[in-house]
């Protein structure tokens, strides 16, 4: 009786497969040779990204910077005499997602390269498939090292995480004085991980002191306890390496707790939520891709453009989503092809003035360009970011 | 007689496995399966395997568990572990590496093993002191169990932490991935034939009547919450070293375990052939709805979740109850069940 | 010294929160014997109805008591008629399916409001009002807010009020009487249905009060608020005693402070998974609860 049923199931689930076998072949096989890639007709560009979820604040910002870019190109004519269709796929937060994303978008769509992600973890999930199959993939906002390890098929045009700790550390000491600090960071986000390790680091090698990071998790909503703790080690300066929805709360329940010292961030506190913090948002600072008071003309133009279409300010994500599309847009032109690997090596000697900064690929596929650090106000219901100093690399 | 069928039979599967498995990474003549079609298939083939074993214990024993992300992530992590810091040595010992197929299969056998065993333990961690509660509970302290490693996992840096965790070669593949679907379907399909499968189904059917009966309900449910473990575990380290797909603590979550109840519980909890049919479907269903979600983010959950009520309230049963699919479709019932079984 | 006095402050805030959802769970439980999985969400729109309202009445500009009293109130009067919509049109119709079967279709609900939460309010998080200007009060070497306050003296409040409701009461020896056993509280000519329904709108307000509270005190809401904090509550309810009103109040008090306690401990990366450890705890030693009496189950 077991044997039967063991014998009868291997067989029933033989013939399952085979007939999957067949079903497949004809839906899903496709020719190897096939792909010359389109010349004729619209340039397609995959743009991956979190729609919903708890990356969604940043997935819609980086969506709608890339739209704003992509509509100003298509007006003034398009990319080589061909205009360009964004195909946005959503992620869901999630890394299996982003990968399942990148993969339709490559393999099915056959877009030309991939502008994605924002958090390094999903980035990194999808990366090694643009490396596989040679389509250029450009993260807008990822600032993880290993992101552009992956392979040389892999861009940024942001910049990462060690250069973004030694901003902080440096204006701590230098500017703000601090000889002691404390860390709060978020254990379940690895750009808030990296952050503080990059912080910790250089503000140690500046010689000044780093209590040990007290950690959260992204959602949480109440720090008083981590707080106190804090409080009763007097740090000169606080470090809230995490985004901005926690990084309101941090500030606005510090505040509460009698904790008046500066409260320093990352561009993570870039977001709607940051609002949250109202008065308590007083005397912190972030560091940041880019000021939107900045008085040059790029940063002006895309700032009323992107009010214009969007109804609100935008954030430094959104621009540089914008960046990553110029960025191609140009490699595009000068590549004068948009065959993978001739778009690769354009994209590779990129030099593009950008709203973010000048746009300089360098050797590791990162952009070589100086960070800002912003005083953040907040009055009459707004928060503003007043550009305060740059600090530039190396 | 009866075992040389058996070894035929599977010496048969083997070979058509791996033919696929040719034709899927090299294609046959000028065609080749399209990746994404191929990605989607890999992870069908992971899903039933989770779907299966988790319904040993949903569905055949009749014990509640929200648990089962958290022994994917044991399994998977245990497993990604062994590859990363010893898949070199290991192929090295075998004269080979981890580029070339012998050696990755020998990792991979190597690395899924480890998976399985602790998961194992960690079921056997978990059921000891869970299965003693019924019902409601149970569900919720396997869900706590589960958040619990979840979290523990998070703070290990050594697996990467919220980065992400994979090999540097993804040693999954097509044959991986259906041979151990295909195992894990004859494990369950065997024990539920079997006379441990008939314990089960009276610990099923009334809990304190088998243990009046004298039946040690205890030892019979975490046994099929072990092998349960053991399988989510291995369908864990298939997962996590598949191509562009790391393992993360926060998508390990009990989220997870839900999308896999549901594919149970839309297939028929109890019934193999469902959890087959309900995995398959509910892969294939986010990939289809995303049109829908490109008008209107998000649609694509909010159809799961009415999609689970509306079964709930119209058919509590799944698709297939508890009927199996076999040679005489259809009218094949599973293991005897007993009539109280769905209330 | 300090320090821990704070703790402390922190921990009967938090765990007030804990306390008022878990009040929620416990009625429904006690009834039905049916885990509401989707009560933390239904505290998630109970913020975001205070939300509009406050939004509506425009207090962010001109804050006042009233006013949030106002806005509580409708809160609460919009997830009562949520929780009666809930049960009426998916936990009726499975009543008399097994609990199994509830549980799964609890489940579909809480995941239903909260990505459809996510579509029609959308995913980004919105800051709350501030109906009450916040005021810190500084007693010895501790600060204490006047939100903190408040959400202690109005989960006090509540307590007091819901076990005069339960106890002294009508309907609430309805309420009783049909958790003891539901076909006989029939025979005895009790409006099941009416009482089932009333519990879910009190428990619904209760959980609506909960989230105009928080959002007051932590002004970030956002759809999926309603998950870690729902199931907590839940470890609260049952470290209390589940079905007990008291035991709730005790739960949640001892959640919250174990959960600040930890916060500021090196285990702090570890705060979520303490909840259910010390349900793990609670389900293996005393599955009854602090408060609760143990049931025999009869054969």
């Amino acid at each position: 009786m077991k044997q039967r049923s063991a014998h009868r199931i291997l067989c029933v689930s033989t013939t399952w497969l085979l007939l999957t076998g067949v079903l497949l072949s004809t839906v899903a096989c496709e020719r190897k040779s096939g792909g010359a890639t389109d010349t004729t007709g619209d340039i397609l560009v995959g743009f991956y990204g979190s729609l919903t979820g708890d990356g969604a604040s940043f997935g819609q910002s980086s969506r709608e910077g890339a739209e704003l870019a992509v509509d100003e190109l298509n007006a003034a004519g398009g990319v080589l005499g061909r205009q360009i269709r964004l195909l946005v796929e959503d992620d869901q937060s999630k890394p299996e997602e982003a990968s399942n994303a990148v993969t339709k978008l490559i393999t099915q769509d056959k877009v030309v390269a991939v502008i994605g992600e924002v958090a390094s973890r999903r980035t990194l999930a999808a990366a090694p498939i643009a490396q596989r199959y040679q389509i250029p993939m450009i993260t807008p906002a990822s600032t993880n090292e290993k992101v552009t390890e992956v392979g040389d098929y892999v861009f940024r045009v942001c910049f990462i995480d060690p250069f973004q700790g030694e901003v902080l550390a440096k204006f701590a000491y230098n500017d703000l004085k601090a000889r002691k600090v404390a860390i709060l960071r978020d254990q379940s986000q690895d750009y808030s991980v990296g952050l503080t390790d990059s912080v910790a680091q250089h503000f140690g090698r500046l010689g000044g002191q780093v209590l040990p990071p007290v950690s959260y998790s992204s959602g949480d909503a109440d720090f008083k306890a981590a707080l106190t703790r804090i409080r009763g080690e007097k740090p000169d300066v606080l470090f809230a390496t995490g985004y901005y929805s926690e990084a309101a709360i941090i500030t606005r329940q510090a505040r509460e707790l009698g904790m008046k010292m500066p409260i320093l961030g990352g561009d993570g506190w870039v977001g709607d939520a940051l609002q949250n913090g109202r008065e308590a948002l007083n005397n912190t600072y972030i560091s940041n891709h880019y000021s939107g008071d900045n008085p040059d003309p790029i940063v002006q133009n895309f700032v009323n453009a992107y009010r214009k279409r969007f109804n609100r300010e935008p954030d430094a994500i959104a621009a540089l989503g914008y960046d990553a599309i110029k960025v191609l847009a140009d490699s595009l032109t000068r590549a004068q092809s948009t065959e993978g690997p001739k778009l690769r090596d354009a994209i590779a000697s990129a030099d593009v003035p950008g709203v973010t900064g000048q746009l300089k690929m360098n050797a590791k596929r990162n952009v070589d360009k100086p960070a800002v650090v912003q005083e953040v106000t907040y009055a009459g219901g707004k928060v503003t970011f007043i550009y305060k100093t740059t600090i530039n690399p190396g | 007689m009866r075992v040389t069928t058996k070894l035929l039979a599977t010496a048969a599967t083997i070979g058509l496995l791996l033919g696929l498995n040719y034709l899927f990474e090299h294609g046959f003549g000028d065609f080749r399966i399209n990746a994404y079609y191929a990605r989607i298939l890999n992870l069908i083939g992971i899903n039933i395997t989770l779907a299966v074993s988790l319904n040993l214990i949903n569905g055949l024993a009749g014990q509640f568990s929200i648990g089962h992300a958290g022994f994917m992530a044991v399994g998977g992590y245990s497993a990604t572990f062994v590859t990363v810091y010893y898949g070199s040595a290991i192929a090295g010992l075998f004269g080979s590496s981890l580029d070339e197929p012998a050696g990755a299969a020998v990792v991979m056998l190597v690395s899924l093993v480890t998976g399985a065993a602790a998961a194992a333990l960690a079921g056997l961690a978990v059921g000891i002191p869970s299965l003693r509660l019924r019902g409601d509970y149970l569900a919720i302290v396997t869900l706590g169990f589960s958040e619990i490693i979840r979290v523990i996992i998070l703070n290990i840096p050594a697996v990467g932490g919220a980065t992400g965790f994979t090999a540097a070669i993804p040693i999954t593949n097509f044959f991986w991935i259906f041979a151990v679907a295909i195992l894990t379907i004859v494990i369950v399909r065997n024990i539920a034939a079997s006379t441990f499968g008939r314990v089960l189904a009276t610990i099923r059917g009334d809990e304190i009547a088998a243990e009046a009966m004298g039946i040690s309900t205890t030892r019979y449910k975490v046994l099929a919450f072990v092998i349960s473990a053991a399988l989510a575990g291995v369908a864990g380290g298939l997962s996590g070293q598949l191509f562009a797909n790391p393992l993360n603590p926060q998508n390990l979550n009990f989220v997870r375990s839900i999308e896999i109840i549901v594919m149970i519980v839309i297939g028929g909890i109890g019934s193999i052939s469902g959890a087959v049919f309900g995995a398959t479907a509910l892969t294939i269903m986010p990939e289809a709805l995303r049109r829908l979600d490109q008008q209107f983010p998000g649609l694509r959950m909010v159809t799961y979740a009415l999609l689970l009520i509306l079964m709930m309230i119209f058919r509590p049963q799944g698709l297939f109850g508890r009927r199996e699919l076999g040679w005489a479709w259809l009218r094949r019932r599973g293991p005897a069940a007993p009539a109280a079984a769905i209330k | 010294m300090d320090t821990v006095l704070q703790q402390l402050i922190n921990g009967l805030s938090l765990g007030a929160i804990y306390a008022l959802i878990a009040l929620g769970y416990t009625m429904v439980y006690g009834v039905l014997r049916l885990i509401n999985f989707a009560h933390g969400d239904v505290y998630m729109l109970g913020a975001f109805a205070g939300y509009f309202l406050a939004n509506a009445l425009d207090l962010d500009a001109s804050p006042s008591i009233a006013g949030a009293i106002v806005v509580t109130l409708g809160a609460m009067a919009i997830c009562g008629v949520i929780g009666v919509l809930i049960e009426r049109l998916a936990y009726r119709p499975v009543r008399h399916h097994s609990r199994l079967t509830a549980l799964i279709t609890a489940i579909g609900v809480s995941l239903l409001l909260e990505y459809g939460g996510q579509v029609v309010f959308g995913a980004n998080p919105r800051f709350f009002p501030q109906m009450i200007r916040a005021e810190v009060y500084s007693v010895g070497g501790v600060q204490i807010t006047n939100q903190n306050l408040l959400i202690i003296v109005v989960a006090i409040v509540v307590m007091f009020g819901l076990q005069f409701i339960v106890h002294r009461t009508r309907i609430g020896k309805a309420m009783r009487a049909t958790s003891f056993n539901l076909s006989v509280a029939k025979l005895m000519g009790i409006n099941t249905d009416y009482v089932i329904a009333f519990t879910f709108a009190l428990g619904s307000a209760l959980a609506a009060v909960g989230g105009v509270m928080v959002a007051l005190a932590i002004p970030r809401i956002d759809p999926l608020m309603g998950l870690m904090t729902g199931l907590k509550a839940f470890v609260a309810a049952v470290l209390g005693g589940i079905g007990n009103i008291p035991g709730a109040m005790i739960g949640g008090v001892l959640i919250g402070l174990l959960e600040t306690w930890l916060g500021a401990t090196a285990y702090s990366t570890y705060r979520d998974a303490a909840a259910f450890a010390v349900l793990i705890l609670i389900l293996l030693f005393r599955p009854a609860g602090i408060m609760g009496t143990a049931t025999v189950e009869k054969v």
